[in-house]
């Protein structure tokens, strides 16, 4: 492959592509993404293989492994095209039949369909799934068509027509005026406008500056952007390309968290391809654009996610933050300008530059634009990546696309925001996602985790979570951050073991309070907001903790004890052979006895009973 | 060595002087120095612990709380690593800085209740007993000795390790460093006075990192002086022949 | 010792001190854990201060300073993990092994620790053995994880 020279290279090869290619073709999309891997992706990719070359059906079928298509609670997926069939919990067993009658023939196997939960009417297209109708993928929805490995799938898109946009119809001064008029808030967690950013980087005095990509996506709960890294690399890359030409940056870098062994495989892939396309490297598209990334691996430490921890890391030190008196865009990498964004804020810009700002600001709230994709996790039917419009109201995304609590349970919190978040409640579930409604609610948009809760999630044990998470994770500088957290985090293990005593919530408060205000980065200053978010809407269920020694939704070990329904028991035996400290005892055939003495509550009786007979109490 | 000054603030000095106030009176300083030697130079009581004048600003303490209004943004930050900038509005003292120091001093005399400095400090800020769990380490992570042996001696025997409420200070592997000079430099800058530095015979014992060296005695007076390691690291340093190093500072004057 | 391993590592990223946290990535992959020789070698080859090299290795999770098992189980508790009840399948795997997140079975055959969030929610909760991932975790299923593991290991060999 030689280089692009220009941009007639680029579309000449565009339209050979398209060209190539034989829009009647069928292509079985199957998401290969790290979830779908993890359901067994591999093998099912592996046996379509085999059998594709079996039966000879090359030139009629292509298998085309994808990044996240988002409905990951029905992997492994795989969408049919041209006619989007859509067959969901694929497996290796199946992939004959989907040959033979899917592609040979041209039938549809209603057992792989999704089933409306409501109507009970079988779904045949991808795009009439309620979970995929009400979302709006205008970043997340290349994810299912293309090979993330293979940029001349980018390119057949439309890849990189931004960047020639950019180059050639725009200047640096008109990428940033459009940027700012598309009012792109940065995806990463604090919303700042990218645009603005993006001009007081290229305004700060110095020859060199730096773009960063920050894909050290530590909130746990929280996968949208490995999956953009994973599925859809070269949307990241172009619009970091589009950032640095406006900026006036030669040098990029991306972070990437080093649990994420697929994402860092893939952008790697694509760096590559794009340096060979010519689409990185000196005089992009032979203009005087020179601009080259590298790819950074973090060391496991959710602080590196903090800009000046990131910078820190990158430079090899360890991950400290420092104070932002004088700003990263100022003096950032090497004491650089530097200019970080989040991955799924670099993914808009390709869209906002093709697009235009006046059509991306048609999307969204007034003060929130464009899409954004949320990780909807935990109690909820239908976990997976969604992409809404700012301004849907969580509840739409919670019942509507979330398909509600399973088994029947009732709603109780959803936690967004990740550590630096906080639990919302019931009563504002009819609240309009945006940045600064979620901030007035006490949590915040984070990077888009959405954790759903259901009554049998304890609040404090909730908080008690992420405290720990947090004590773990403080890089242990600031003394507010490092003692303040432990002795939080150590209260609230008070509190759910049964050693709760009056005022322990409000020492909680005081002390949050002094976390949040006196601490140096933003890991320290939100990091009370797990407490104060859960103390505010759920005091209840502290006060019962504290005061009454109950843990109302029978979490907490030491408030709960485990008993067997003498009614109900059928004297099986399970339970008894499966306790691990033989404190179940009983005849065969007749009702069975915890000794409490011995029980040390993990809960194995009560999970493995086929008769519903042991209770928490 | 090529880390010493990785760490260094990022932040600038510049050449131009600039205009603020501290509560309320005026005061002229140079743009970017730091905030707290200002306040301090000029007579304002301002609490601190992990600051030297003669170390990089790390703002681990963060005792020194100030607030500061910049335009009509007021905001609580430390004072030590905050650089001065022209119009700023410093207030030294006000409920939330007094609620938010009250605070810091009472977690740090939880986990140091038997250190005299922070017994002090409790005294003056009315903290009469903590209501957390007493722990009773000497030392407050500070950073002291780590910076003053990173940045000012230059051989970073001591680091920071771990995070998070796992963090300590010590020498790596937590063994015997064996590029401590035994010059005591932690052991003076320590405000907690934890890092204890004992001779007997002809040693001396940095006791906290387990460092011992043999001292030399003075080739005329015949008192120890300074330990042979330390005087071996000097002239290979300054490329000084070793003989002047026979003469201790007293006889060599 | 010998050190060629180590120099090629630090060829690759041309014995630059910037390139610390990746020598070290390379190091732990390759031999499991960072023996202390190894990081004095480095410090001296990097002309930096083994404090310097000590203090990085220390402050990222993904380095160990003691030899890891020969399988290597992590248990993720991300929060999607944790409400759908990671925590008790971590607490029986801990009781099973006999050792605690972040320790090594005295056999040098497992090595046990805890992950912040893998991002394959909708499976949770996950425990991921020598790389590969078992989703929907519950207490009953770790024996048989285990059993599979032990069972594994001994066909390798």
């Amino acid at each position: 492959m030689s280089k692009f020279l220009s941009k007639q290279d680029l579309e000449e090869y565009r339209k050979k592509i398209i060209n190539s290619r034989d829009p009647n073709k069928i292509i079985i999309a199957l998401c290969g993404d790290t979830g779908c891997q993890a359901y067994g992706a591999n093998k099912i990719a592996d046996a379509f293989r085999k059998e594709i070359k079996a039966k000879n059906l090359q030139d009629r079928v292509e298998l085309k492994i994808t990044g996240c298509h988002g409905f990951c609670e029905r992997g492994p997926l795989i969408v049919i095209y041209p006619k989007k069939i859509f067959y969901q919990k694929v497996s290796e067993k199946d992939v004959s039949e989907i040959i033979s009658e899917s592609v040979v023939n041209d039938n549809v196997i209603e057992r792989l369909l999704y089933v409306h939960p409501e109507t009970k009417e079988p779904i045949v297209k991808e795009d009439e799934v309620p979970f995929y109708n009400r979302q709006q993928k205008i970043i997340s929805g290349m994810n299912s068509v293309i090979d993330p490995t293979n940029i001349d799938d980018y390119i057949a898109i439309g890849g990189y027509s931004a960047l020639e946009k950019a180059l050639f119809d725009m200047d640096p001064d008109s990428i940033i005026e459009e940027v700012k008029k598309a009012n792109l808030r940065g995806r990463g967690g604090g919303g700042f406008p990218t645009g603005v950013k993006w001009e007081s980087c290229k305004n700060a005095p110095g020859d060199i500056h730096y773009v960063i990509c920050n894909a050290d996506e530590g909130d746990p709960g929280a996968y949208m952007d490995r999956s953009l890294l994973e599925g859809n690399p070269h949307s990241v890359l172009e619009g970091m390309m589009i950032g640095a030409y406006a900026i006036g940056s030669s040098e990029g870098y991306v972070y990437v968290r080093n649990e994420y062994p697929l994402a860092v495989e893939n952008v790697n892939i694509a760096i590559k391809q794009a340096r060979e396309y010519g689409l990185l490297g000196e005089n992009i598209l032979g203009t005087d654009f020179s601009f080259d990334i590298k790819v950074t691996r973090g060391g496991g430490a959710f602080v590196c996610g903090e800009s000046t921890a990131l910078m820190a890391s990158i430079e090899g030190l360890w991950g400290e933050p420092r104070a932002k008196h004088i700003h990263t865009v100022v003096s950032g990498l090497y004491n650089k300008p530097t200019n970080l964004n989040n991955v799924e804020t670099w993914a808009n810009v390709p869209l906002i530059i093709n697009k235009g700002a006046d059509w991306y600001s048609k999307i969204g709230t007034e003060n929130s634009k464009g899409t954004k994709i949320f990780s909807l996790v935990g109690k909820v039917n239908n976990t997976g990546l969604v992409e809404v419009p700012m301004g849907i109201t969580l509840r739409e995304i919670i019942f509507d696309i979330g398909g509600g609590i399973p088994n029947g349970k009732k709603f109780k919190a959803v936690q967004t925001g990740g550590p630096s978040g906080g639990c919302i409640p019931e009563e504002y579930l009819d609240t309009p996602v945006d940045f600064d409604r979620l901030t007035e609610l006490g949590s915040m948009m984070g990077s888009g985790g959405m954790i759903v809760m259901d009554e049998s999630t304890c609040m404090v044990d909730v908080a008690r979570y992420f405290l720990n998470f947090l004590k773990d994770e403080s890089c242990g500088k600031c003394t507010t951050c490092r003692e303040g957290i432990k002795r939080m985090y150590e209260i609230l293990t008070d509190i759910t073991e049964g050693r709760g005593k009056e005022g322990d919530i409000e020492l909680l408060e005081e002390l949050g309070w002094v976390v949040a205000n006196a601490s140096l980065c933003g890991l320290g200053q939100t990091a009370p907001n797990p407490v104060l978010s859960t103390i505010r809407y759920f005091r209840d269920e502290y006060e019962a903790h504290i005061k009454e020694k109950r843990c109302p939704a029978k979490v907490c070990k030491a408030l709960i004890r485990y008993e067997i329904d003498q009614e109900k028991c059928t004297g099986c035996g399970r339970c008894r052979i499966n306790c691990p400290v033989e404190a179940i005892s009983g005849e065969k055939k007749k009702p069975h006895i915890i000794d409490q003495e011995k029980c040390i509550k993990c809960g194995i009786c009560h999970e493995v009973c086929k008769f519903d007979a042991v209770n928490i109490i | 060595m090529k880390s010493a000054n990785l760490m260094q603030s990022t932040l600038y000095e510049g050449e131009d002087m600039v205009t603020i106030t501290i509560d309320g009176k005026k005061i002229e300083a140079k743009e970017g120095e730091m905030l707290l030697p200002v306040a301090l130079d000029n007579g304002f009581d301002i609490p601190h612990l992990c600051y030297h004048e003669a170390l990089s600003p790390y703002g681990a303490c963060r005792l020194c709380l100030v607030e500061v209004k910049k335009g009509n943004r007021t905001k609580l930050t430390t004072s030590c690593n905050y650089p001065v900038m022209e119009g700023i509005e410093v207030i030294t003292d006000s409920e939330n800085i007094r609620r938010a120091r009250k605070m810091v001093v009472e977690l740090l005399l939880a986990r140091s209740p038997n250190v005299p400095i922070i017994k002090k400090l409790a005294e003056r800020y009315g903290v009469t007993s903590t209501r957390f769990k007493i722990e009773n380490e000497d030392c407050i992570l500070c950073g002291l000795c780590e910076r003053v042996c990173r940045e000012v001696v230059g051989v970073s025997a001591i680091t920071f390790m771990g995070r998070g409420d796992k963090r300590e200070v010590g020498p790596p592997f937590k063994i015997e460093p064996e590029v401590c000079i035994g010059c005591g430099a932690c052991v003076y800058i320590c405000p907690t006075d934890c890092i204890k530095l004992e001779e007997k015979n002809d040693e001396r014992t940095i006791v906290r990192w387990n460092r011992t060296l043999r001292m030399r005695r003075c080739k005329i007076c015949g008192e120890k002086f300074a330990p042979w390691f330390q005087l071996e690291y000097f002239s290979k340093l300054t490329n000084i022949p070793k003989d002047f190093f026979e003469v201790c500072p007293n006889c060599r004057k | 010792m010998d050190f060629s391993n180590i120099d090629r590592i630090l060829d690759k990223y041309d014995r630059s001190p910037s390139g610390i946290i990746r020598i070290l990535q390379d190091v732990q992959a390759e031999l499991n854990y960072l023996p202390r020789d190894v990081l004095k070698y480095i410090a001296s080859s990097l002309s930096v201060p083994l404090s310097h090299v000590y203090r990085i290795a220390t402050f990222y999770n993904a380095f160990s300073l003691v030899p890891k098992g020969k399988h290597m189980i992590s248990v993720c508790l991300g929060t999607a993990c944790h409400v759908r009840g990671a925590p008790k399948v971590l607490e029986k795997i801990e009781r099973e092994l006999g050792i605690s997140p972040g320790e090594t079975t005295e056999d040098l055959e497992f090595s046990l620790e805890t992950v912040n969030c893998l991002g394959a929610c909708a499976l949770g909760p996950i425990v991921v053995v020598d790389g590969e991932y078992n989703g929907e975790m519950n207490v009953s299923k770790v024996d048989e994880l285990l059993k599979k593991i032990k069972q594994g290991g001994e066909i390798n060999e």
